[in-house]
């Protein structure tokens, strides 16, 4: 018996319907259809009349569930792809992340993005928005990079009184899975350490905690032993486990699947220059996609985006200052 | 079914209309004598940013101000002071939120219109025209999930507004959604200093209304009567279950689009024309013409709304204003959330 990522966020909006009734869902194709990747497949039976297909409005689903969060309910929205919120970007950065700082009535949202590439999938299928999102005040910013993960973070971002970005990857629905699905986990805003090593510490988010587990494990081989920083929250950013971390290793590596300029890796190596300077043996480094438009054909996508070759590479890189 | 009216139906005047006329008028007079005091307050330094002033649209955001009851949900926009004191804001609100006082409704941390009572139903416009509709439209579906049948919204935009992907997106939601929501319209033939004629191509915004399928009407804003029985009529069949209603009201608008806009590029035939009455002085004819006020009570009435605008004013320019030293500067409303932020 074992679930998928997948089913795990299935499961946390089931949960979430069942437990508060003040929760539904309203996004493209998400009732009858269950959504386009099946995120929500059987729950317009199993809870009718909250499960609601939306016209193809993103600007709209976003305004009417801050409409209807202040009027006390908890909407969660699904994108059909995190690209298409780009259309919400309005509502998401003006509308919801400021309503509390505004008016001190909180807007308690929860937006999905289905995040990230997939073979084949091209610009517009494929973006990694987390640190879009996380550059606006007001806003929760998650990226789970495991199951369980995707189903303690995805019902507490339900509980939380702010509007929650939700990135979950689509590479990792049908790929990862787990035993069972754990009651509890660890509060958002606090990261988790992967795995445990001495020479090199690596903070991965979403997706690349599997590529840099895969690339830790090629490491090992050599006898390297990284250690793994899980976020698990982009905002908010655990910067103690991270500064904990490069304080037994001195050596730190960023790895997300998104665009370089001014992301979250950026904002990890500014936080740990500052405050963990003393702690580096060598300058931090960053791996991102490249800084294109994220390509269609598999060749050039497997290029584009940071892989478990390149981390070991630039590991080697690194650990030989 | 679709059911577009252009003309209002003076079958349904209720019959206390002299009663509702008189009201409306006392909340039109009181909102252009706040205004005028708000233009006077800005030239005078005392207001930091904009004053954004509705004058000539009073007879229009005050009936959709008046068609709402307490629970209702109400969405006004730039142009709606008159509205928004229909409604029951408290005049005081209107000074805090342009001083900036701790005391105002956003404390400082947002100005002038921009301003609500959430808890009240009555929301707070962010700058970006159009996205104010769908929280109205969510707020509608909050209720009806709550089985709250009895509730209506109504919202207000402007000519320019309806350009918006954000107005098509919410006009088409509430209408699939078939919402007891009622949008007003004001064409004030001017957004900023773009006439409708650059806006917009169709012959009349309440065209509009078959593409949603929704009921439309067409009035003359600047005639209260005619603002009140339309305006009351979209309501009460909103209320009734027959959805969304698309009320156009044309009019002028009779100031800048701020007070630093002396509006310069108006085409000044149009104040010739029945759009460019104001709608404050006919209402004060019909008033005398119907013989439901002399001139010796309208004089009253100013006295009046005078005397409660420069109340409210004084005592808000007593109060303290925002303190840097005294915001918490916090976004975010859950605790542990805002704990866990990084600081740099």
């Amino acid at each position: 018996m074992s679930i998928t990522y997948l089913e795990a966020i299935r499961e946390a909006q089931a949960n979430a319907l069942r437990d508060d009734p003040r929760v539904y869902i309203y996004g493209q194709d998400v009732a009858t259809l269950g959504g386009a990747f099946k995120a929500t497949k059987n729950l317009a039976q199993e809870f009718p009349g909250r499960v609601l297909d939306s016209p193809i409005s993103e600007d709209a689903m976003v305004g009417s569930a801050i409409g209807a969060a202040i009027e006390g309910m908890r909407p969660i929205v699904e994108m059909q792809f995190a690209d298409f919120s780009s259309v919400a970007f309005t509502q998401i950065v003006n509308q919801a992340a400021t309503l509390f700082w505004r008016t001190q009535v909180p807007c308690p949202i929860t937006i999905r993005l289905p995040s990230g590439g997939n073979p084949g999938s091209g610009p517009f299928h494929s973006q990694n928005l987390e640190s879009l999102y996380a550059h606006f005040p007001g806003l929760v910013v998650m990226t789970p990079g495991t199951v369980e993960d995707a189903y303690t973070m995805l019902v507490e971002a339900v509980e939380i009184d702010d509007p929650v970005i939700f990135c979950e990857h689509k590479y990792l629905y049908n790929r990862l899975k787990a035993a069972s699905l754990p009651d509890t986990g660890l509060p958002c805003g606090k990261a988790r350490v992967a795995r445990q090593g001495r020479d090199l510490t690596i903070v991965a988010y979403g997706v690349m905690v599997q590529e840099a587990l895969t690339a830790a494990k090629l490491l090992s081989q050599e006898h390297i032993e990284v250690e793994i920083v899980d976020l698990r929250s982009v905002k908010p950013i655990d910067l103690e486990t991270v500064l904990a971390s490069v304080a037994r290793t001195a050596r730190l590596l960023c790895v997300g699947e998104s665009f370089p300029w001014g992301g979250v890796n950026a904002e990890i190596i500014a936080a740990v220059a500052t405050h963990g300077f003393h702690l580096l043996d060598a300058p931090p480094v960053r791996i991102n996609s490249k800084d294109t438009p994220v390509p269609y054909h598999p060749n050039l996508w497997n290029v584009h985006k940071p892989s478990s070759q390149v981390i070991v590479k630039t590991a080697h890189q690194l650990l030989r200052w | 079914m679709l059911h577009t009216l252009k003309e209002p139906r003076r079958d349904v005047v209720p019959s206390d209309i002299k009663e509702q006329y008189i009201k409306a008028f006392n909340w039109m007079l009181l909102s252009r004598i706040l205004e005028q005091k708000l233009a006077s307050l800005w030239h005078a330094s005392k207001i930091a940013g904009g004053v954004y002033l509705g004058k000539g649209q009073e007879a229009i955001s005050t009936a959709l101000g008046m068609i709402l009851k307490s629970g209702d949900v109400f969405g006004p926009l730039i142009r709606d002071q008159a509205g928004r004191l229909a409604f029951g804001e408290p005049l005081i609100d209107v000074f805090r939120n342009h001083f900036g006082t701790q005391t105002a409704p956003t404390q400082g941390r947002d100005g002038n219109i921009h301003r609500g009572r959430l808890r009240e139903g009555y929301h707070a416009m962010i700058s970006h025209l159009g996205t104010l509709v769908s929280v109205v439209v969510g707020a509608l579906m909050a209720h009806r999930f709550k089985g709250e049948t009895s509730v209506i919204g109504a919202t207000s935009i402007g000519d320019g507004g309806t350009s918006t992907g954000s107005f098509h997106e919410a006009m088409n939601m509430a209408a699939v959604e078939k919402l007891p929501l009622v949008v007003v319209i004001s064409n004030n033939q001017y957004a900023f200093s773009t006439p409708t004629n650059r806006q917009f191509a169709c012959q009349d915004l309440v065209d509009r209304a078959i593409g949603y399928g929704v009921e439309g009407y067409s009035m003359d804003g600047t005639d209260l009567r005619e603002c009140l029985e339309v305006m009351g009529q979209a309501a009460d069949r909103a209320r009734l279950g027959h959805g969304p209603q698309l009320v156009v009201g044309n009019c002028l608008r009779l100031n800048g689009h701020a007070e630093h806009d002396d509006a310069a590029y108006v085409d000044k035939a149009l104040f010739d024309t029945s759009l460019g009455r104001d709608c404050l002085e006919v209402a004060e004819c019909y008033l005398q013409e119907q013989q439901w006020a002399d001139e010796t009570e309208i004089k009253r009435w100013k006295e009046e709304a005078k005397r409660q605008v420069e109340e409210a004013a004084a005592k808000a320019q007593d109060e303290p204003v925002a303190d840097p030293t005294n915001d918490d500067w916090c976004p975010y409303a859950t605790p542990r959330i805002a704990k866990a932020m990084f600081v740099q």
